[in-house]
């Protein structure tokens, strides 16, 4: 019998999908639509202490492979987003409170507040690419990627997921460093810093001039930096970056996930992607004699030395 | 592909003394209530409806702040960028309608009086506005060949009082076996209390803060739907649904406050 249930540091996910941070998660209401779409858990829009409106426009670029983004980290400060996630909740699924500061002070506090709120773990927000003095900004060195997860773990109970960068020389290190600051698992990948220019006007088309790609374009990269930390660390790796079918979610788990994330694959499929997903996943694992997910987990890596 | 083009402003001009149109050189194909994303270049980006679709395409805005600000500076041969159109627009339907136009919300209208009255469908429309100067599009409906009932806050023209009174005067005068709406959500939380008690479907377009356009940002969720990609046009059915109509919407930075 055929299961995609999985268990990550103790949350019970019914399916290896979870709704990527930034995608439909600044309303309860919508977290509570995606779940009833079929994904297995919820990340939350990345919540700061105060509100904030974020970039000024044009906040994403459509490209053939991708998506541009900078929103900016919009949102409406933690203590307004409690009422969102006490409305996702009802969905039944663990809820992953996403959170970002500026210092480890600050992000602990955040984790704490989320806590209180009752959600299943807290995820880092070590790695947006497009918010000054935020994320990747505070998130791109061992040092500090150590410092915050050790900050937060003190602080907190429930389990604690690193979101790292992948614009670094080694992610591999970032994720050694979540791992030995006492993170419960790391999540890979965040976007890619990138820049699209308009020639007839001259200048870069998103108003915070740099994004971060995201789509199918980056899925190499991102099956890549799995691997990578998969090799390097033992805590569990959860898989992002550009799936939109169950073959690919397959590529990251091989590659080492034990779950993932979907995002932008709802740009052109609508949030039915969830449901969609997880039937190709059981489909492949009917084909290939598979009964359970974590019996693919990191299967890539075999019959190397 | 709907990603971002390059537009030619072509013509600018006022339709009232807050209300600007701007038609460009290139066409657009887009169905009535569809509406595009428009960047004015070292400025902003927003969401406006489409006022003129096919050749020759157009916007028509209200100067509400720092992007139509810029945006009204522009002048013939200049570029800006849009991309789009996005969105579910009206579907016509019914042979007798009723159209209910409050302020700039005529903008999205107006194409679908035309596109209406060209079918062969009989189409009166309310229009409402605060006073005679700020009218929108009313010859142009009324070339389209609709009957027009106009209401003004200030009496200036037509009947003095709300657009929702006049169209209760007109929905028991007349049969009409479809409704379209555009406005204030007010007007649209009363059009569809008239809609359910007569029993005529209605189509109404909604607005909300929205800054991807493209189903996954979640600034314009209003219950659980987006009105970038299920709306911003939406039946009664739909609206009906909408514990937050008329209520509450989200900030840009995603906190409810009151509409």
């Amino acid at each position: 019998m055929t299961n995609l249930a999985v268990d990550i540091c103790g949350l019970r996910m019914k399916n290896p999908t979870m709704l990527a941070s930034g995608v439909l998660d600044e309303t309860g209401k919508s977290m509570l639509m995606v779940a009833k779409a079929g994904a297995g858990a919820i990340v939350t829009k990345s919540i700061g202490k105060e509100p904030r409106v974020g970039h000024s426009g044009p906040t994403i670029v459509e490209l053939p492979q991708a998506l541009l983004n900078a929103m900016g980290l919009p949102n409406p400060g933690i203590e307004a987003y409690a009422a969102e996630i006490a409305e996702a909740r009802a969905g039944e699924i663990p809820i992953i409170g996403s959170v970002f500061g500026g210092s480890e002070e600050e992000i602990a506090e955040l984790a704490k507040a989320m806590q209180g709120v009752g959600v299943a773990a807290v995820e880092l927000n070590l790695s947006c690419p497009h918010a000054k003095g935020y994320g990747a900004e505070i998130g791109s060195t061992p040092e500090m990627v150590e410092a915050i997860c050790r900050s937060v773990k003190e602080t907190v109970t429930i389990p604690v997921f690193a979101k790292l960068t992948p614009n670094t020389s080694s992610i591999a290190s970032l994720a050694k460093a979540a791992e030995k600051g006492g993170a419960d698992a790391v999540v890979a990948i965040n976007t890619l810093k990138g820049m699209v220019i308009s020639p007839e006007a001259k200048m870069p088309v998103l108003g915070n001039r740099y994004g971060g790609l995201s789509g199918p374009a980056i899925r190499p990269i991102g099956v890549r930096c799995v691997y990578e930390i998969y090799e390097a660390v033992n805590i569990p790796v959860i898989g992002v970056g550009g799936i939109s079918t169950g073959r690919e979610a397959v590529e990251y788990i091989m590659a080492g996930a034990r779950a993932v994330q979907i995002g932008t694959a709802i740009w052109r499929e609508g949030p039915e992607v969830f449901s969609k997903i997880c039937r190709e996943i059981m489909d492949f694992m009917d084909e290939y004699g598979y009964s359970k997910v974590s019996e693919m987990t990191g299967v890539a890596h075999h019959g190397r030395t | 592909m709907v990603g971002l083009r390059i537009f030619t402003v072509s013509d600018h001009r006022n339709e009232t003394p807050t209300i600007k149109s701007m038609r460009f050189k290139e066409t657009l194909i887009a169905a009535p209530g569809q509406f595009v994303m428009v960047w004015v270049p070292g400025v902003d980006e927003f969401p406006m409806s489409v006022s003129y679709a096919g050749d020759r395409c157009g916007i028509t805005y209200q100067i509400i702040g720092e992007g139509t600000k810029a945006l009204a500076m522009k002048k013939p041969g200049d570029k800006i960028g849009m991309r789009g159109p996005y969105g579910r627009g009206f579907s016509l339907q019914g042979k007798k309608l009723l159209f209910v136009g409050g302020g700039a919300g005529m903008a999205p209208l107006a194409p679908l009086v035309e596109m209406a009255s060209i079918k062969g469908a009989a189409v009166d429309l309310v229009l409402g506005a605060r006073t005679r100067e700020e009218m929108l599009f009313e010859s142009r409906a009324a070339v389209a060949g609709a009957r027009m009932h106009l209401s003004t806050d200030d009496g200036s023209i037509g009947f003095k009082g709300l657009a929702t009174e006049l169209a209760q005067i007109v929905v028991s005068k007349h049969s009409f076996d479809h409704m379209y709406a555009c406005g204030p959500e007010k007007m649209l939380v009363k059009l569809l209390t008239i809609s359910t008690e007569k029993g005529i479907p209605m189509q109404a377009s909604l607005e909300r803060v929205m800054k991807c356009g493209i189903g996954i940002c979640d600034s314009c969720a209003i219950d659980g739907k987006h009105v970038c990609r299920d709306g911003p046009v939406f039946n009664d059915g739909d609206l009906r649904k909408f514990a937050e109509l008329g209520k509450s919407k989200l900030d840009a930075a995603g906190r409810k406050i009151p509409v």
